[in-house]
């Protein structure tokens, strides 16, 4: 049990009260898998509401783009150069008179492979990672914790820029990259979460009562993490996308000619002085699909954690789970939830 | 030091070392052979293996690393495969132009970000309050590259205010020019840092509104406010502190994408140009020094913990 004294001492916040924290309370609530959060938790909350119909649109763009658009996104056209808004071209059209609708429509299916894509590979890396950190033998989980926070801290941004010089023009490469990185963060916070579930008292019960590892692991602890897991997994996906868009802004990310909102803003920038309008659009589509996808983590966060709709009483607050109180087996930086848009995006603006 | 400050030393010495090996190894697997190129695509077979030779790329992999690092170590990066130039020396140059860039957004950041983020939390669930979350809900979903161009088209294109981008040739010889030509690049990084900051100054001072110790204070006759400054801010500086030091890294990298919206002669800008030549050497230097500072800060941000937190000062 030193394990767990370590990591409740060194447990950043003073949330109420420190000795509060103890595995008993925590454990307790967390029995609830029942708490796990139903699409209906998540519509009630005015995030989950709105955070859901904004990425409900970008879906809604990306499968209209793959039957119909306007026009041909990556068609060329000199007549229809620098089109002004009109019921033509309802957004205008680029230097080569390409349809910044159709492109924009279009943008959104690379936008959104890429999210999907790094978010399920981070997701999966994460809890590989976290499971490795956590139930293994004790020299093997420190180790795999200090790779783990070796990991956070190589910027991705770089490993993208590395990997992209390394298999340019593909667009797993930014997934892969993404995912990996961000991988290592949501193993990172995964950690303390299974910790915590670990040494709760359902846990003991189950050992004593002969339970092996892994039915451990598939009977009580996944159950347990995954609504946390969902909430990082849905913030991830929204710094994908301002991943995505950042390297592809750098010219290391889509390749073309597949339309991406990020090179769509790399290609009006030398015209910014003539056609200062058009660089709104692909900005504007980046920050709804962000929001979108921010807005319903926190959804899920208040319909997971129900104490987020009502705020305690100071009388009665117990001890505030999600956010889960960062903490970790080194002394290292309490690792912020993925609210925390991190790092992560860290960077990769 | 401590013994707990002692190990934590000893495991970023490790991290060092790790990482570093990692920068070596993962831009070996460029492909691509720099003695083939720099030799011409006509060039003998034993051509190539003699300019191999004398770049000392025929050498096993581990003693090309001990050179590396021990390079490194002296303050010698090596030279560009390209053009002989010294690595060290341009990086440094580079540096005059994103340090100043990178420090000056984060105070900025700071200094708008917590402030901000204390007041949203004690005027939480009033208009305003809720007019500082959203605000901070938009902020960090704005890709700031896009802020960036935004930026130009208002304040250098229509009012022309300020510069649309590059540095003065002079450098900091002309502090005027210089420091016109970094506000907008700097208020541009800043933003994104200071909605980052913004949220989580907000909720780590909300839980401790709640804390028995400011009850225990506000029934002594201190005011909320009072109990907050007095009481609270040291406690919920704590998780603030990390994730200043988490977003100095990804400010570093920020530099990167805002270096190129500016055309900034900055490190960023040097570094996607390099990766761009295949310019391993320089690449990698500048690799280790990033992943190095990122380390560092989290080196440093840990000792502040202790520094702060009494809890984490005792003996176990």
């Amino acid at each position: 049990m030193s394990a767990w004294r370590r990591d409740a001492t060194a447990a950043l916040p003073p949330r109420s009260g420190a000795g509060r924290a103890g595995p008993v309370g925590v454990g307790a609530r967390r029995c609830g898998a029942q708490a796990w959060p139903t699409g209906r938790a998540v519509l009630r909350s005015r995030s989950g509401r709105l955070g859901a119909g904004l990425s409900a649109v970008i879906v809604l763009a990306a499968l209209v783009s793959l039957v119909w658009t306007p026009y041909d996104p990556t068609q060329v056209n000199a007549d229809a150069s620098w089109a002004p808004l009109s019921a033509r071209h309802p957004l205008g059209a680029d230097l080569l008179g390409r349809d910044l609708l159709s492109q924009l429509l279009a943008g959104a299916r690379i936008t959104l492979l890429v999210a999907v894509g790094s978010t399920a590979l981070a997701g999966a890396f994460g809890l590989v990672l976290a499971l490795l950190a956590t139930v293994t033998p004790r020299p093997v989980a420190e180790a795999v914790a200090h790779l783990v926070d070796i990991l956070v801290a190589f910027p991705a941004l770089l490993l993208a820029l590395v990997l992209a010089a390394v298999f340019p023009g593909h667009v797993w490469t930014t997934v892969i990259a993404l995912g990996l990185w961000i991988g290592a963060q949501v193993g990172r916070v995964t950690r303390a979460e299974i910790r915590r579930v670990l040494t709760a008292d359902y846990v003991l019960a189950a050992r004593a009562s002969g339970a092996g590892t892994w039915r451990v692991i598939r009977r009580h602890l996944l159950p347990n993490i995954t609504p946390a897991l969902y909430v990082q997994l849905s913030l991830a996906a929204g710094v994908s996308v301002l991943a995505e868009a950042a390297l592809s802004y750098l010219g290391l990310g889509t390749p073309p000619p597949a339309p991406s909102w990020g090179r769509s803003l790399h290609e009006l920038q030398p015209s910014l002085m003539a056609h200062p309008l058009e660089p709104l659009w692909p900005g504007l589509a980046v920050v709804v699909t962000v929001l979108g996808f921010n807005l319903l983590g926190d959804g899920l966060r208040e319909a997971a954690d129900p104490r987020l709709r009502h705020p305690p009483r100071p009388a009665d607050a117990p001890p505030p789970a999600t956010p889960p109180p960062p903490s970790s087996a080194s002394p290292a930086t309490p690792l912020p939830d993925m609210s925390l848009p991190a790092d992560s995006v860290d960077g990769v603006r | 030091m401590t013994p707990v400050l002692a190990r934590r030393f000893a495991l970023l010495v490790a991290s060092l070392v790790v990482s570093s090996i990692g920068v070596f190894l993962l831009l070996r697997l460029l492909p691509g052979n720099v003695a083939q190129v720099l030799a011409g695509a006509r060039a003998s077979p034993e051509q190539v293996a003699r300019i191999s030779h004398q770049l000392g790329t025929d050498r096993p992999l581990a003693a090309q690393y001990l050179s590396w690092i021990g390079g490194v170590l002296r303050g010698d990066f090596g030279r560009s495969a390209l053009n002989g130039v010294s690595a060290a020396g341009e990086l440094g140059q580079k540096l005059q132009v994103t340090g100043p860039l990178v420090g000056a957004a984060t105070l900025l950041a700071a200094l708008v970000g917590i402030p901000l983020g204390i007041l949203a939390a004690a005027r939480h669930r009033t208009p305003d309050g809720l007019a500082l979350s959203v605000l901070a809900q938009l902020g960090i979903a704005v890709p700031s590259f896009w802020v960036g161009l935004m930026g130009v088209t208002l304040f250098a294109v229509h009012w022309q205010w300020l510069p649309a981008g590059g540095f003065p040739r002079e450098g900091w010889a002309e502090p005027g020019a210089a420091v016109r030509s970094l506000v907008l690049p700097v208020v541009t990084l800043a933003l994104f840092e200071a909605a980052v900051l913004l949220r989580f100054a907000r909720s780590a001072t909300l839980e401790v509104l709640h804390a028995d110790y400011i009850r225990t204070a506000r029934a002594k006759g201190l005011t909320r406010g009072q109990a907050l400054l007095r009481h609270g801010v040291r406690a919920a500086s704590l998780p603030v502190l990390s994730i200043l030091g988490i977003e100095f890294a990804s400010l570093l990298l920020g530099a990167v994408v805002i270096e190129n919206v500016f055309s900034l002669p900055g490190a960023g800008q040097m570094l996607v140009t390099d990766v761009g030549n295949r310019d391993l050497v320089k690449v990698q230097g500048t690799v280790l020094l990033v992943t190095a500072v990122v380390l560092v800060v989290g080196f440093l941000v840990d000792v502040g913990h202790h520094l702060l937190d009494p809890r984490l000062r005792e003996p176990r």
